[in-house]
Parts: C-alpha cells; sequence; structure tokens
C-alpha cells in the first residue's frame, strides 16, 4: 500500500490503549479506532482480550482520578489527541437490576409466609402449622406479602432503569439486610404469643386504611415516574409533575412522594401490628430515603431554574 | 476494643505527606489541644491511681474500684470525638469509642460480680497505656512538635497492648455472662405490649463472636499504618 493510501485510510484515526487504573500497566492497545466510536464499543472491544470482563464490569476513564466516562461518551468529542489513553478499574460482579429486585423482593415474601404456617423449628415444637387466633395476624400477612408481589410486579413492568447493574457485593448486603429484618418482624408478629393492638380493632382498621392509601398512592407515583421517561426520553430533561390523579397532588409538596408514601405504608404497618420492630424498620427505612430524597431533591433544584420553591424532599413543609 | 486506631488514616497521612495536611483552623485547634491535653492528664491520673493502689495494697485484685469514677469520666469523654471535628474516620472512632463506653458501663458497671476479676485489670491497663501516648501523640501533632518517641511509642505499643486489651474485654464480658443470664439483665421477653423481645446474654455472646472478624482487621490496619509511618521517616532520615 503507498504512503498516501495508508495516511488517507488512517487519517483521524485514534488510537487507544488501555492502561490498569492502578499499576498502570498496559491492558489493551486498540489501533485505528474510528473516532465517532463510542466508549460502549471500547468495552466491546476490550471484552474480546478479556472474556470474564463484560462491559458492565468496566469503569473506564481519562484521568485515573477522574469521573467515570459514559457509555454513549464519543472518542473524538473526548479531550484525547491521536493517542486516547484509558484507565482501567474492575467494578467486580454485576447484577442486572431486575435480577436485585427480584433477590431483594422474593426473600421476604417467602420468609414471612414460613414464620406466618409456623414452619418447623422457628417456634416450639407444639407451635408447628398452628394459627394465631387474631384476625390483625391474618391482615399483617396479607399486607406484607400484597406490598411485595407490588413491588415485584413494578420491578418487572414499570420500572425502566437508567444504569443497567448493580454490583455483586451490594446486593448481597442489601439482600441480607432485607431478609434478616422481615425474618426478625415476622418472627414477633406470628409468634404464639403475640399481643394484639391496644386499642382493638378501631386501631386496626385505621391503620389498614391509610396502608392501603399509602401502597395505592407509591404506586401512583412510579407510574408517574415511568411516564415521564417514557415521554422525554433521555436526553428530554424534566421534573414530575401533579397529574389528574389525586395520589400525584402529593408533588405539590414534595419531590419525592414515592418515598412519602412508603414511609406512611410501614409507619401504618407499624401501628397496625403494634410490634417495635417494625417500628425499628420504619425508622430506618425513613432515614435511608431521606437521604436519598434530599439528594434527588438537590438535583433537581440544581438543574431546573423554574423548580417549585414549595416543595420538600419528603415531607410536606417540614423536610 | 482496646487498639489506637482513632485518628490514624489521615493523622499517619499528615505524617507522611506534610504538604498535603488540611488542618483545623486556630480555634478548632485550640479546643483541639485542650481536650488531648486533659485526656492525657486523665489517663495519667488513672494510671498513677492504679500504681498508688497497688502499692498500698500490695496485691492486683480489687484495683478497679480505685479508678472507677476517673475511668468513666475519662473513657466516656472520647464520647466527644466523634464530633468529626478530629481528622479521622467517623466511622472507626465511633466503633473504637462506642464499644469501649459498652465494656465500661453496659458491662463492667452493670455486671457488679465481674469488677473484681483480673481481667479488668487487664483491659484496664491497656487502656490506660494506650490512651497516654495516644492523647500526647495528638497533643505534639496539632502543636507541631512530634518526638519520634512518642510517634514511634504510638504505633510500636499496640502490637502488645491492643492483645492484652482485648484478651480483658473478651474474659470479661465472659465472666458476666452467667449473671446475667440468671437475672435477667437488660432483657425483655415476650409476652409484652410492643411485642419486641431482647435477650441480653444472647447479645453478649454474639458481641465477643463479633471479636473475630473485627480484632484482626482493625490489628492489620495499624500494622499497616505503622509500615507507612514509620518507613517512610526512615527513608526521610537515611536520605
Amino acid at each position: 500500500m503507498s504512503r498516501t493510501t495508508f495516511f488517507e485510510r488512517n487519517i483521524g484515526r485514534i488510537t487507544v490503549e488501555v492502561l490498569d487504573g492502578r499499576t498502570r500497566q498496559q491492558l489493551c492497545f486498540l489501533d485505528k479506532v474510528e473516532p465517532h466510536a463510542t466508549i460502549g464499543e471500547i468495552k466491546s472491544l476490550f471484552h474480546k482480550s478479556y472474556q470474564q470482563l463484560y462491559p458492565a464490569r468496566q469503569d473506564l476513564k481519562l484521568d485515573p482520578k477522574g469521573k467515570s466516562l459514559r457509555d454513549d461518551d464519543v472518542l473524538q468529542n473526548l479531550p484525547v489527541g491521536t493517542t486516547a489513553t484509558i484507565y482501567f478499574k474492575d467494578l467486580g460482579p454485576q447484577v442486572g437490576w431486575t435480577m436485585v429486585f427480584l433477590a431483594e423482593y422474593l426473600g421476604p415474601l417467602f420468609i414471612y409466609l414460613l414464620f406466618y404456617f409456623r414452619a418447623p423449628y422457628i417456634y416450639s415444637h407444639q407451635d408447628v402449622f398452628t394459627s394465631s387466633p387474631y384476625s390483625v395476624v391474618t391482615l399483617a400477612c396479607a399486607c406484607h406479602t400484597c406490598h411485595y408481589i407490588k413491588r415485584l410486579i413494578e420491578a418487572i413492568f414499570v420500572h425502566r432503569f437508567s444504569h443497567g447493574t448493580m454490583p455483586l457485593r451490594t446486593i448481597v448486603r442489601n439482600c441480607v439486610y432485607y431478609w434478616a429484618f422481615s425474618a426478625w418482624l415476622a418472627f414477633y408478629i406470628n409468634h404464639p404469643l403475640y399481643t394484639p393492638p391496644s386499642y382493638g380493632d378501631m386501631q386496626v382498621n385505621y391503620a389498614l386504611a391509610i396502608f392501603v392509601l399509602c401502597e395505592l398512592g407509591n404506586f401512583s407515583i412510579h407510574v408517574a415516574l415511568n411516564n415521564l421517561k417514557a415521554e422525554g426520553g433521555p436526553k428530554c430533561r424534566r421534573f414530575p409533575h401533579p397529574t389528574k390523579n389525586p395520589f400525584t397532588w402529593l408533588f405539590f409538596f414534595v419531590s419525592c412522594p414515592n418515598y412519602t408514601y412508603e414511609v406512611g405504608a410501614w409507619a401504618s404497618f407499624s401501628v397496625m401490628t403494634q410490634c417495635l420492630p417494625v417500628a425499628l424498620f420504619t425508622f430506618l427505612a425513613f432515614i435511608q430515603m431521606t437521604i436519598w430524597a434530599k439528594g434527588k431533591h438537590k438535583t433537581y433544584s440544581r438543574e431546573f431554574k423554574d423548580y417549585p420553591q414549595l416543595r420538600m424532599p419528603i415531607i410536606p413543609l417540614l423536610l | 476494643m482496646s487498639a489506637p486506631a482513632m485518628g490514624t488514616t489521615k493523622t499517619a497521612h499528615s505524617d507522611v505527606a506534610p504538604k498535603k495536611k488540611r488542618g483545623p483552623g486556630a480555634l478548632a485547634t485550640a479546643y483541639l489541644v485542650i481536650y488531648n491535653v486533659v485526656m492525657t492528664a486523665g489517663w495519667l491520673v488513672i494510671a498513677v491511681g492504679l500504681v498508688r493502689a497497688y502499692l498500698a495494697r500490695g496485691s492486683y485484685h480489687g484495683l478497679y474500684y480505685s479508678i472507677e469514677k476517673p475511668l468513666k469520666f475519662f473513657q466516656t469523654g472520647a464520647l466527644l470525638e466523634v464530633s468529626g471535628i478530629v481528622p479521622s474516620s467517623v466511622v472507626l472512632t465511633g466503633f473504637q469509642v462506642l464499644s469501649r463506653v459498652f465494656l465500661t458501663w453496659a458491662v463492667t458497671h452493670s455486671v457488679r460480680e465481674v469488677q473484681n476479676e483480673d481481667s479488668v485489670l487487664l483491659f484496664v491497663s491497656a487502656w490506660t497505656i494506650t490512651e497516654i501516648i495516644r492523647y500526647s501523640f495528638y497533643t505534639f501533632s496539632l502543636l507541631n512538635h512530634l518526638p519520634y518517641l512518642v510517634k514511634w511509642a504510638r504505633y510500636t505499643f499496640f502490637l502488645v497492648l491492643y492483645p492484652m486489651g482485648v484478651t480483658g474485654e473478651l474474659l470479661t464480658v465472659y465472666a458476666a455472662l452467667p449473671y446475667v443470664q440468671k437475672t435477667g439483665l437488660y432483657s425483655v421477653t415476650l409476652p409484652n405490649k410492643y411485642n419486641f423481645s431482647f435477650d441480653y446474654h444472647t447479645f453478649l455472646i454474639l458481641t465477643m463472636v463479633s471479636y473475630i472478624p473485627l480484632f484482626p482487621q482493625l490489628y492489620f490496619h495499624m500494622m499497616r499504618q505503622r509500615k507507612k509511618v514509620l518507613c517512610h521517616v526512615e527513608e526521610y532520615k537515611t536520605e
């Protein structure tokens, strides 16, 4: 091939070398990469050399201490010359979001039922497969089960996830937390020595009503958020608004009404069962969701100049 | 646990790379110096108290009572360190202080029968020596006049003191178990209005078990810090 032809064919092409972020060892050398190639394509090429390191596991950066590159970043738009040096970090095994939620929610669902039906080796021998005389215990089981079935349905059919995956270690940690806590609270509610609520049926019925309303509310918000993503698409960024559905009117007051409703549901479940472990779970969930809500609220406020001033992150007018 | 792991991460960094140190402001520094001087003095009082009591009685037995009050005061005072003003990991510090406070109040103070145990003397001595060194280390660091001896002591004594303290702590908790079970101390049983139960005896056993994963981690963390801090200084010295 003549020199000019070689030059013409390779004009503008970029040489990419991938180095390990820690050891600076060269892991991969890609020459003659098209300038309009995306980072996602680089990841696929890298994957070809390293079978175990599928794209979701790769964290690529231009500066080892800098921000991670996005999959849709185009090579020529990045501050690289004709040679791009990219630093790699292994994020560890990843699991898809749907799988994550399945694992996190199926656990509590089945574990609670084990306690409800008083499977062997949980309570004393004479209590195996017996049932509680209290209607509130059956009601609690129904509520808990419906709550997690609803979550599973949402995870499979409603949610759209922006990131593809989550690290394995995080899922294990989350699952241990959810599974252990649901076992702990199910243990007390379904215990042969369970004490029903002090204010009897009135307490149970009011709490149940609020629980149902909060579940419906939470579901409405998830649908609304999902529609927002569907209409807008990834590039058009809008913040959520109240719609015709009265449950979404909470958007007038809070940025993350889904979290508000979630706390409400668990708080009412605590009152309904009058069980301290449930209250503790609610409290911890409230703390975590407040942190998330504050983050989300800050992101919205920063991104949209016309963001409503009245809105608080999670509790209307307060928090 | 008695490891002087608090304040090591960033303080060690500041020993190694003084240019990058982002120290606290003048007022905070003054507060910290006073705090650390007071704590050093407090633990010295405890040390002196132990020695005097030993000389007076002629035996190691029952020395806890001679330093019970200052021990409670100064160990509990360490809770102020979790405020985050001190530039060290809040999680690590918090965890350390909470475990010490737990041992002081929820075990030694609460279960009177263990107060005569020799294991109590074991961890109290370990804590005392560790804290005297640690607080003087902080004081000198803040004043930018850290004698090498103090730094060396802080990163070397733990090799013996940490296992010593842990042994004392575990033996004390173990000694408390039968009394806790017999009296049902801090325990709640079913049935009750809030459908909750707590067995302090089981909780103590779980606490002891938790030492198995946690102690090696903290110990090796300190060893790594030691290598980083003491070996770097030697490098500078040879230049």
